[in-house]
């Protein structure tokens, strides 16, 4: 258990910054989702507080101990790998003995933590086994035990489920959150996945070339994004933009309105702040989406209501409406006004 | 869905299988053949006539102890020619691995040695040790030791391990550095976080996951220290002193050849057959299955 600090960290690969400055404060056994596209420098950022990286600048802090130099085995962390990295010639109790064999662990404790590991993983049945005789779903879980069995300061996830079928990535996504809150160890989780980061986070980090765009409690970032890319990249379907000086009303120094799906309302043609028509509908059961042409120009609005309501037809001509709170104003550099 | 081609008559295919057919009768099927009925038969001096003898010539061998001296030379010889440049050519794969810039540059001078012909090396080798004129034999008598390789037998062996397993680095290094490349490196960096340093990674996982290469390596070079270092062995100390560096293939050649004895000499050939044969054998039924994780 411990608290993690960045401090202003930037890493370059020779003349290419990839993190330009990011800090973090991290609580003990909080549990801290780092979200982004493909390339925003999130892994990257994982693998320096793995000390798989070097830091080009900054500082990495553990526990209140600076560990910039610190080799990896020194840094008393685990990580589960994307590909879950097992070791294929050992068998599941090997891979998950490793760790402690290294460290000289006392054998009868050794049996005993990676017994409790596996019970906990449900890998009973699978010990003897080698990882290339279990399911992707099963390798996973060896993959947390090993991590699970150090009882270590720090959890490092690099992408665990995106490996994994949908169906298994939501139950497993379950299981990692019950662990950590269980285990109350501090943990660091990159995905690019926004539900994985909307479920399992105390706080997220919304990572946006190589910035950190926004750090928040999910429903706070959320609610209430401070950049034009966190409104559009948190929230499914994404938050609808349109050119602030469309807007009735807009906030002064707003150049773009952004506003969430939910909160838009149909009303018949003629009627609310703009008017547009309907291209097409997607019937989801519980919510429709409905999906507009603005008559403005080429924008496109996405309107999620209620499954029980009636279908727009396509062609049809609507008003939209939406409160005010729930306009999001953005300033020309993305910024919230 | 497989598609196959096939042939409507037989000449079409015999003749496209002749060339190889051909080759391998002339120069493997022809050859192997008189040499079992040689080894049956003991010529008179002249090569005149041929007495018949049965096992006779196969018997005196067993008997022979230079020819058993000649097993022990060729496995001493052999074991020191493949760990030598098995443990060379893993080291140098170890360290071009982790080399980032210009690895590529290394690579290709590294696999230069391998294009150079086993009799060549052997006169390259030779040069360097020449008891008289050698550079390495030069600056070893500098230093106080006295380098003839002519007289003392470990150091012709030493030579000859030397210059044998050199051209051979090159086609070690390039299985291992191919099997260094395929293992994950996150499995190298989930053992580093585990806390395994280099050396206790290397012992625990990647020499491991290298086992299917070292293995395979292990029978070719094996086969290779058996049977096609001829050429080294022949330029440099020509099995000499006093037998020292006789290994079973340049016993054949210099029984058969200098010594004239024919049948001994195919004898000898028979058994090196059953020799490789046997190291085939090992080499396909447990490269697929033994070594495997």
């Amino acid at each position: 258990m411990a608290t993690i600090k960045l401090d202003n960290i930037k890493k370059s690969f020779g003349k290419t910054d990839v993190i330009h400055g990011v800090d973090i404060d991290i609580a003990d056994g909080e549990f801290i989702v780092i979200v982004g596209p493909s390339g925003c420098g999130k892994s990257t950022l994982l693998r320096m507080v793995a000390g798989l990286e070097t830091v080009t600048s900054g500082e990495i802090t553990i526990d209140g101990a600076q560990v910039n130099g610190v080799e990896p085995m020194d840094r008393d962390i685990a990580m589960v790998f994307q590909n879950y990295a097992l070791y294929p010639h050992m068998s599941v109790e090997e891979n998950m003995a490793y760790g402690l064999k290294i460290a000289k662990t006392p054998k009868a404790e050794i049996t005993e933590r990676v017994a409790e590991a596996a019970r906990m993983l449900q890998l009973e049945p699978y010990l003897k086994r080698k990882p290339r005789e279990l399911s992707g779903g099963q390798r996973q879980r060896v993959a947390m035990g090993r991590a699970i069995v150090r009882k270590p300061k720090v959890f490092l996830f690099d992408e665990p489920l995106s490996n994994l079928d949908a169906k298994l990535r939501v139950q497993m996504r379950l299981e990692i959150k019950e662990l950590q809150s269980r285990l109350g160890i501090t943990a660091l989780y990159v995905t690019h996945d926004q539900v994985e980061a909307m479920t399992l986070a105390d706080r997220m980090v919304v990572m946006n070339g190589g910035v950190a765009d926004q750090i928040g409690a999910p429903l706070e970032v959320y609610s209430n994004p401070q950049t034009e890319f966190v409104a559009g990249f948190i929230g499914s379907p994404a938050t609808n933009f349109i050119d602030a000086a469309l807007v009735p009303d807009a906030p002064k120094g707003a150049s773009k309105i952004g506003i969430r799906p939910e909160h838009i309302t149909l009303l018949p043609s003629g009627q609310g702040k703009l008017s547009g028509n309907v291209v097409f509908t997607e019937a989801l059961g519980a919510e429709t989406l409905v999906h507009l042409r603005m008559n403005s120009g080429t924008e496109t609005f996405t309107v999620r209501q209620d499954g029980a309501m009636d279908l727009p037809v396509a062609g049809d001509p609507v008003g939209v409406d939406w409160g005010a709170d729930d306009e999001m104003a953005f300033n020309d550099k993305g910024r919230r006004v | 869905m497989e598609k196959r081609v096939t042939f409507k008559g037989w000449l079409l295919p015999m003749c496209l299988l002749m060339p190889q057919i051909i080759i391998t009768a002339v120069f493997f099927f022809y050859p192997a053949g008189q040499a079992i009925y040689q080894s049956l038969f003991i010529p008179d001096p002249f090569g005149l006539s041929m007495k018949w003898v049965g096992l006779g010539n196969f018997e005196y061998l067993l008997g022979d102890s230079y020819y058993r001296a000649s097993f022990v030379t060729t496995a001493v010889f052999s074991i020191l020619v493949t760990v030598t440049s098995m443990g060379f050519a893993l080291y140098l794969a170890v360290l071009a691995d982790r080399l980032i810039k210009g690895s590529g540059v290394y690579r290709t001078l590294l696999i230069w040695p391998y294009a150079v012909a086993p009799a060549v090396a052997g006169v390259l080798w030779l040069f360097m040790f020449n008891t008289r004129v050698g550079v390495v034999s030069w600056y070893l008598g500098l230093l106080g030791y006295d380098w003839n390789h002519v007289l003392n037998e470990a150091e012709a062996m030493g030579l000859v391990v030397v210059a044998s397993s050199w051209g051979r680095v090159s086609y070690n290094f390039l299985f291992f550095l191919a099997g260094l490349q395929a293992i994950p490196k996150s499995v190298i960096e989930a053992a580093a976080i585990d806390g395994a340093r280099f050396w206790t990674r290397f012992r625990t996982i990647v020499f491991p996951l290298l086992s299917p290469t070292t293995f395979f390596l292990l029978v070719v070079n094996i086969v290779y220290a058996f049977f096609e270092t001829f050429g080294v062995i022949h330029t440099i100390t020509a099995g000499g002193p006093q037998q020292a560096t006789t290994i079973l293939v340049y016993k054949v050649f210099s029984d058969g050849f200098v010594s004239q004895d024919l049948g001994s000499s195919a004898a000898q050939s028979v058994i090196l057959l059953v020799i490789v044969g046997a190291l085939t054998i090992v080499q396909f039924k447990f490269i697929e299955r033994r070594v495997h994780y």
